[in-house]
């Protein structure tokens, strides 16, 4: 073991504090904004000390929304529902799709795959803006316009190419010898694939089907333009939030708060999937 | 004696037949059922392509693979019964070492004493009984070879192939279970393909060795065999150790003596009745010969062609000697201390039944001894 210096130890907490303060700072303001009304939100100078209020949750959760000029109506929860909707089958798609496309790229060489591997990633260099305006012209001729099976299609713009690329990586790491000797064991090809692939590149599968859920989840443009209010996801059911009456900030926080809630779960979940592919590198050799 | 694998003109091509690279050229080879047979040759002269065509691992460009009777070349590996060690392991990761040694056994329905038995049998033999319950990640290369080693020597399968089975063991371990994985697999009946470039493990363990360079099977015999009677100069040169001397010649006869003129100006002279009348013509007939001459069969000797010592080395049971000689350097060994020091000059005698013949050209034997070469 190596010995640290008191000062050493001291110096590393406050670089440690200094670090988590930057970047936590912005999600603990936000919580703390959603228990505040608009009034305490704007007063200056701000200040952490408040009465809290729950209006903020109850307006979002029973679609309410009391401002100056009157009684709004917003499907705050519907769009939350349609996030999660949205998200979690597109990103189940992506796996179904990604998974053995990745387990082809990674094993098998045929002619062209680095060509159709890389058009795939090159989803992800242009703009989505680019691809957007033709998109919408196409759905609306094929009646794909606010869908969810439209937007699910979209969506795999964002995450197959995401799914495809981490998980081929994972593919690529695990020995092929691995997976000779259990076909050379007496199992045929899918069941090699199932038991000893599949599981192999779990932790990478759980990483990609993360990641790619918080880019769907984050998603604003294509859902956008191609959804309209009733299939709409949070990140677009938030506008809402600026009235006509001005921006309603506690609201806003509010529905920050219950839009990250699901991500922030998930992540919390994988997490330890993910640590548990680390112990993997351990194998080779 | 029935043929347990036929390989019958098999050729590899990574890339496009005829245009990629020929890593196995032609190659015909038949293992007797309950033979071992050791692949022997440099890296990447093909012996591990031609291993796993067999197992089915790499498509078989061209030409047939009988296996128990059956041709099994466009088979999936799973229909060819056929058990593999691996070079770098391949252990399952998330299993232990016991179940990674049971688990074919587990799939073909043994039933679960008779797979405890196996296991338990096999990993006494090869000295990992103490890690069964370990996971593969926490046990040295050495034992994850030896694991992966049973797994392969566990099951009842028509061929077993191993590639490189003890390149990670200590030098010990390996002679020890050396004895015991011929034991066990001559016990069982089992045949064998072995791929190895360590020509000692070739020698003890195998009936036949397959010499391989370049892609093409050099010599397939009896380990007797091909160091009595290396098929060409690369056999010759390539098994034994430490490799065969080799000279160009020139052969000429004068008044009963024959004589091969050594390049750098030294000659071998032999009475021309110390050879066979056939071996005397061909030697004639050709003049321009290489000849080969194992270092075990030189010998110091009072009336002898002139050498000087440049390199003299006790590794402990043998000497090896290396002097100059007609502008080359001869390598001779003998069993007890030398005491020469460098720069010493000493005679050495070669005698006509331990000289080998080759073609300069195609570099094919032409006779070993007194013999013609086949």
């Amino acid at each position: 073991m190596e010995t640290t210096s008191p000062v050493e130890r001291l110096l590393r907490g406050i670089a440690i504090t200094l670090v988590c303060l930057f970047f936590m700072f912005p999600i603990v303001w936000i919580v703390l904004m959603s228990f505040q009304t608009n009034e305490t939100i704007l007063r200056v100078p701000p200040s952490v000390i408040f009465v809290p209020t729950l209006e903020n949750y109850t307006a979002l959760i029973t679609g309410k929304l009391e401002t100056q000029a009157g009684t709004l109506d917003i499907d705050f929860m519907g769009n939350l529902w349609n996030s999660l909707f949205l998200s979690t089958t597109s990103v189940a798609i992506g796996l179904i799709l990604g998974v053995p496309a990745a387990y082809a790229f990674a094993r098998l060489k045929f002619r062209g795959s680095e060509d159709i591997a890389f058009t795939l990633l090159s989803f992800r260099f242009a703009p989505p803006l680019l691809v957007l305006l033709p998109l919408t012209i196409y759905f609306q001729q094929l009646g794909l316009a606010n869908t969810y099976g439209g937007l699910i299609w979209v969506y795999q713009l964002i995450v197959l190419p995401l799914i495809l690329w981490i998980v081929r990586g994972y593919f690529e790491d695990i020995p092929a010898d691995i997976e000779y000797a259990y076909r050379i064991a007496g199992h045929d090809f899918w069941s090699t694939f199932r038991r000893i692939a599949l599981p192999l590149a779990g932790p990478g599968i759980a990483a990609a089907g993360l990641l790619s859920f918080i880019f769907a989840w984050n998603n604003f443009v294509f859902a956008l333009v191609l959804a309209s209010a009733d299939k709409q996801p949070v990140t677009v059911g938030a506008l809402a939030f600026v009235t006509a009456s001005g921006i309603q900030y506690g609201q806003v926080a509010a529905g920050i708060v219950l839009s990250i809630a699901p991500t922030f779960a998930l992540a919390l979940y994988a997490q330890r999937y993910l640590v548990e592919g680390l112990s993997l590198g351990a194998v080779k050799g | 004696m029935t043929i347990q694998l036929s390989l019958k003109s098999v050729d590899k091509f990574y890339g496009p037949i005829g245009k990629g690279v020929h890593a196995v050229k032609a190659i015909d080879m038949q293992v007797p059922k309950g033979d071992i047979i050791a692949l022997l040759g440099s890296s990447g002269c093909g012996k591990t392509s031609t291993l796993r065509m067999i197992a089915g691992f790499e498509a078989v460009s061209r030409g047939t693979i009988e296996l128990a009777g059956k041709q099994v070349q466009t088979l999936p590996p799973v229909r060819r019964n056929v058990a593999m060690a691996f070079e770098g392991y391949s252990l399952y990761p998330t299993v232990t070492v016991r179940d990674n040694i049971a688990f074919a056994l587990k799939a073909s329905r043994l039933a679960e004493a008779e797979v405890a038995r196996r296991v338990g049998h096999v990993a006494d033999m090869l000295e990992i009984t103490d890690i069964l319950d370990r996971f593969p990640f926490s046990i040295s290369g050495g034992q994850q070879q030896r694991a992966s080693l049973a797994r392969a020597l566990v099951r009842d399968a028509d061929l077993h192939l191993l590639d490189e089975p003890m390149g990670q063991l200590e030098p010990q371990l390996r002679t020890l279970l050396r004895g015991r994985i011929k034991h066990y697999i001559k016990e069982r009946g089992l045949t064998a393909i072995l791929v190895t470039h360590d020509q000692t493990e070739a020698n003890a363990l195998a009936d036949r060795i397959a010499v391989m360079e370049g892609g093409v099977l050099q010599q397939y015999g009896s380990p007797a065999e091909i160091k009595e009677r290396p098929a060409n100069l690369f056999t010759g040169t390539f098994v034994g150790e430490p490799p065969m001397n080799v000279f160009a010649a020139t052969a000429s006869v004068s008044g009963g003596t024959l004589t091969f003129d050594l390049t750098g100006g030294l000659d071998l002279r032999y009475a021309e009745s110390a050879f066979d009348p056939r071996v005397r013509k061909m030697v004639l007939d050709r003049k321009q010969v290489m000849i080969g001459v194992r270092p075990y069969a030189v010998h110091r000797a009072e009336q002898g062609a002139a050498a000087r010592v440049v390199a003299n080395q006790w590794l402990g049971d043998q000497s090896h000697i290396a002097a100059s000689f007609a502008g080359k350097t001869i390598v001779l060994v003998e069993h007890d201390r030398a005491h020469l020091t460098e720069g010493e000059p000493i005679k050495v005698e070669i005698k006509p039944q331990d000289l080998h013949i080759f073609d300069p050209a195609s570099g094919l034997a032409l006779s070993h001894g007194n013999e013609l070469a086949a």
